[in-house]
């Protein structure tokens, strides 16, 4: 059963075609980056319509969840948007902290706001070179993917893993940051502004790019709110939300930055508000690692907080002391029990407002457990944004949006 | 920096304010780590939500997330509806919860009122069952479309019993 049969495809007025061509914009195609299908109606050039299908990389994450432990679903929050999967892990860190009532230390939250806007700087630099390809202008990519290089060497040296982070533990991280990591963080921070100046140079003027991106799938302000935009797409329609202003967590009021801000939300305004936060990602990481320095004596090696039923004690301790003993097992077997509660915490994902709603029953696994996934809910609008524009217009601007296959399916 | 957004809008003021509208259709008002949470019987879903965006003071017009909960214990009322609402102005969120039977699993849809609600609902149909009257396209949308359960249901385990391709001796678990 064709999905256009369902519906009532009419030509638009003036159209010279007889009737619509359908066109698969299957799941496994260059231009979509990630695994997701749009059935096209397409009038020549112009897109009449289009039948989305998502659900391919679906792998039960909530139905999962309510089997693990706390600390078990650290490592599935990482596979939701696994472009920039520390702020995944954070927010997920940060929801377990809210509903057992831990305070983490500053120097954990200033660890954590470094990881977090390194991620950042990594989705975007992903989405806006992404685009560049879309358009045409290879090199960019790769010209930048020797710095994201180096941001999956600074997340090695802190957890083990690049891409599928699971860095970080429940109130705060598994050991301190090395001095290779603080080595590597300041070769990032000397080399990688000049970098993105020569990126920004290639498109943000470009004659070809602006042509291509100005006026293209665009979305009015309200329109945004209505469809449950957040995150850049959000901020390139004109409205200033960012959770990382609204609600601060893990010390982000602290810190000095601005939240760029569109008119049109078209593409252009998209690449050029996620440009703009990469520079102020950069602000911030700079800030924070300044601040870090400013810790002197005892306070400087403080890389988690006190939270016994959670966090796995020292091994040295494991093989010496009888509690510590006890609460390796206990953690390990998950035998330790939750509080009551319903949690609902936001973070500021690469693409907006990811939020965890985390029902607990008082037992060793979550009662209930969902992902709020800001690609799945303003991918909705993509019929709207693409209507009656060129098909090419349409692939830049599924670029644009950042689609994270994982994000839209968990 | 740090904005610290005077908050006019108090948990106490919403609570006033629906009681005063809705009177004792409105109740289990709660408020957990800070956000105010309360039902409502489910056939006054849109009549609340729909107050809650229009009044002057209230201004809750984004729709963060819509999901659902399987209590299959609480017999009458093992499905709930749960939105979570933001006022973007005020920086206030709110949760707003309706329960429905398995039996008849019927709740109005949201999406004339927030276009976000479409494809919330849908997953959420999808996996629990709820029917959403009034939707314009209730169908699966993350499992395939010839799945005749509701995988998130408590009733449901992990695994797909009906999978008749893998073969457990070869997971270790002959």
């Amino acid at each position: 059963m064709l999905a256009h049969q369902q519906h009532n495809i009419k030509l638009p007025e003036g159209s010279i075609e007889k009737e619509t061509t359908t066109l698969n914009v299957g799941p496994t195609h260059p231009a979509t980056h990630g695994v997701f299908q749009n059935i096209m109606e397409l009038d020549g050039e112009r897109v009449v319509s289009t039948e989305q299908t998502v659900g391919y990389i679906h792998r039960a994450f909530e139905k999962l969840a309510e089997r693990r432990p706390l600390y078990q679903i650290t490592p599935i929050t990482d596979r939701l948007n696994y472009c920039s999967s520390p702020i995944n892990n954070m927010g997920w860190h940060l929801t377990c902290e809210k509903l057992l009532g831990v305070q983490t230390p500053k120097r954990v939250d200033y660890l954590r706001i470094i990881i977090m806007e390194l991620a950042r700087i990594s989705d975007h630099l992903i989405c806006n070179s992404i685009v560049g390809v879309d358009t045409g202008a290879y090199t960019g990519f790769l010209y930048v993917m020797q710095y994201r290089e180096l941001i999956y060497e600074i997340y090695e040296e802190v957890c083990g893993s690049r891409l599928t982070t699971n860095i970080g533990r429940i109130g705060g991280f598994e050991r301190n940051f090395s001095n290779t990591a603080f080595t590597k963080l300041e070769k990032f921070l000397n080399e990688y502004p000049k970098v993105l100046k020569e990126f920004e140079n290639l498109f943000a003027r470009n004659r070809i790019f602006m042509d291509r991106t100005q006026g293209t799938g665009g979305i009015s302000a309200e329109r945004a709110l209505n469809y449950g935009f957040t995150g850049p797409n959000l901020r390139a329609a004109g409205v200033d939300y960012d959770v990382r202003v609204h609600s601060p967590y893990s010390s982000y009021e602290d810190f000095n930055f601005t939240v760029p801000v569109g008119k049109t939300g078209d593409n252009y305004d998209r690449f050029l508000v996620r440009n703009a936060e990469m520079w102020q990602s950069l602000s911030i990481i700079e800030q924070a690692y300044q601040k870090i320095q400013e810790f002197k004596g005892a306070d400087a090696e403080v890389y988690h907080a006190n939270v016994p039923e959670y966090y796995l004690p020292k091994k040295e301790d494991v093989y010496t002391k009888m509690e510590a003993l006890i609460w390796h097992f206990k953690i390990i077997m998950g035998e330790v029990d939750m509080p009551k509660g319903e949690v609902y915490q936001a973070v500021e994902g690469g693409n907006g407002e990811l939020g965890f709603y985390l029902i607990s029953d008082g037992g060793r696994t979550p009662f209930r457990l969902h992902f709020r996934r800001p690609c799945f809910i303003y991918y909705q609008a993509y019929p709207e944004l693409i209507q009656g524009g060129m098909l090419s217009d349409a692939i830049v601007t599924m670029s644009s949006l950042n689609l994270i296959a994982g994000e839209l399916d968990a | 920096m740090g904005k610290n957004i005077k908050m006019a809008l108090t948990n106490s003021y919403i609570q006033e304010r629906l009681k005063e509208k809705f009177g004792d259709q409105v109740y289990n008002f709660e408020e957990t780590y800070g956000m105010l949470s309360f039902e409502a019987p489910k056939d006054h879903n849109l009549k609340v939500m729909q107050f809650l965006f229009d009044d002057e003071t209230l201004q809750f017009r984004f729709l963060t997330d819509l999901c659902a909960v399987n209590y299959p214990d609480d017999k009458g009322r093992e499905l709930a509806v749960v939105y979570h609402l933001h006022n973007l102005v005020e920086n206030v969120r709110i949760r707003f919860k309706v329960f429905t039977s398995v039996e008849t699993p019927d709740v109005f849809t949201a999406s004339q009122l927030f276009s976000s609600a479409n494809w919330m609902e849908r997953e959420t149909y999808d996996f629990y069952g709820v029917n959403f009257v009034g939707h314009p396209n209730l169908k699966r949308i993350l499992n395939v479309d010839e799945m005749d359960y509701f995988p998130l249901r408590k009733e449901y385990p992990l695994e797909d019993q009906t999978r008749i391709d893998k073969d457990d001796e070869m997971f270790g678990r002959g």
